[in-house]
């Protein structure tokens, strides 16, 4: 006999990640979820946000990482409340691995959550993880393809920060093709912003991180 | 590589769906997933063989349907399918933007022996 299911496979992390989202929006709390492959300066952007916003607002940094904690040393010395999450091979961060890691955290009312999700331009977009909004860091070295070969990692995200632009005269970037399939991938209804930058020079920094103090 | 864990909830949800409907074994398990989700169907199967051992859902025959990505032409109101490369209208070449129906992942129907 056939059996009607009509249930989606993702609904178990779905559940939790509604719960999360509903936790922050309680708190007032804002969650960024940075997203990008390996080396495209994650890390990098985290720190300078943290410089950024030191004394203004509380900022507590979840590092994901298949293993070390590197990125979470840096940003120790730093001064920055941040927990580590060893997905130990696991490809992405999930809703219940936030969820565990907020309750050891306990972020105050009104803080920002920056989530280091682990550098890969495919599994993170398949796990929601109940956060506000979700940053796309491309970087000029990767090239301008990566929107036409990442797509669901693209049509995720809601802001896109293309970083090392110091870099941009050495390399054949084309830049117009990258805006298009960016904006192609967004749906209509949204305006996806492209912040173009260099944590290195500064260039481009300003206006990113005003951005970034309103979310 | 996330698609290990994917598989131990489509052997749980597809288990206890068999066992409410009074269903002996299940034999075919039909999961929709859109175009552009990024789950392998052979590597699902390989975790599949070795995750039902022991549950309704041992031995199974998994069966995927694709729903494809479809996008939206701003400038001739095409709805089209994207083409394999690239976000272009086939009608007019304009670069079209996605619609949101390739989102899915879902198991449709099993079909049990009873």
């Amino acid at each position: 006999m056939e059996v009607r299911v009509m249930k989606g496979i993702m609904d178990a992390n779905g559940e939790i990640a509604a719960q999360n989202r509903e936790h922050f929006a309680e708190r007032n709390i804002s969650v960024v979820n940075v997203l990008a492959s390996p080396g495209a300066g994650k890390t990098t952007l985290i720190m300078a946000i943290c410089e950024h916003l030191r004394g203004k607002r509380k900022v507590y940094v979840v590092e994901g990482d298949i293993s070390s904690s590197i990125d979470a040393e840096k940003l120790d010395k730093m001064g920055v409340s941040v927990i580590q999450i060893n997905t130990g091979g696991g490809c992405h961060l999930d809703a219940n691995m936030l969820r565990e890691a907020i309750s050891v955290l306990s972020p105050e009312e009104g803080s920002l959550i920056l989530i280091e999700n682990v550098g890969n331009l495919v599994c993170p977009a398949a796990f929601d993880l109940g956060d506000s909004f979700r940053l796309l860091v491309a970087s000029v070295p990767e090239g301008n393809d990566k929107p036409y070969k990442y797509v669901s990692m693209f049509s995720y995200a809601d802001a896109v920060v293309l970083s090392k632009m110091d870099l941009l005269p050495y390399i054949d970037f084309d830049m117009a093709n990258f805006e298009t399939g960016v904006h192609a991938l967004a749906p209509a209804a949204r305006n996806i912003p492209i912040y173009k930058l260099s944590c290195k020079t500064g260039e481009g920094m300003k206006s990113f991180l005003e951005w970034i103090e309103e979310a | 590589m996330h698609e290990y864990s994917i598989t131990k909830q489509i052997v749980k949800m597809a288990d206890a769906e068999a066992q409410t409907a009074g269903g002996k074994r299940i034999l075919e398990i039909r999961i929709a997933a859109g175009e552009l989700s990024t789950y392998v169907d052979e590597s699902i199967q390989m975790y599949f063989d070795i995750i039902s051992a022991g549950t309704l859902a041992q031995g199974a025959k998994l069966v995927f349907r694709r729903i494809p990505a479809e996008f939206f032409c701003g400038q001739c109101g095409e709805n089209f399918i994207k083409p394999k490369s690239g976000f272009e209208c086939p009608k007019c070449g304009n670069v079209g933007s996605r619609t949101e129906n390739e989102a899915g992942f879902y198991i449709e129907s099993l079909e049990v022996e009873d």
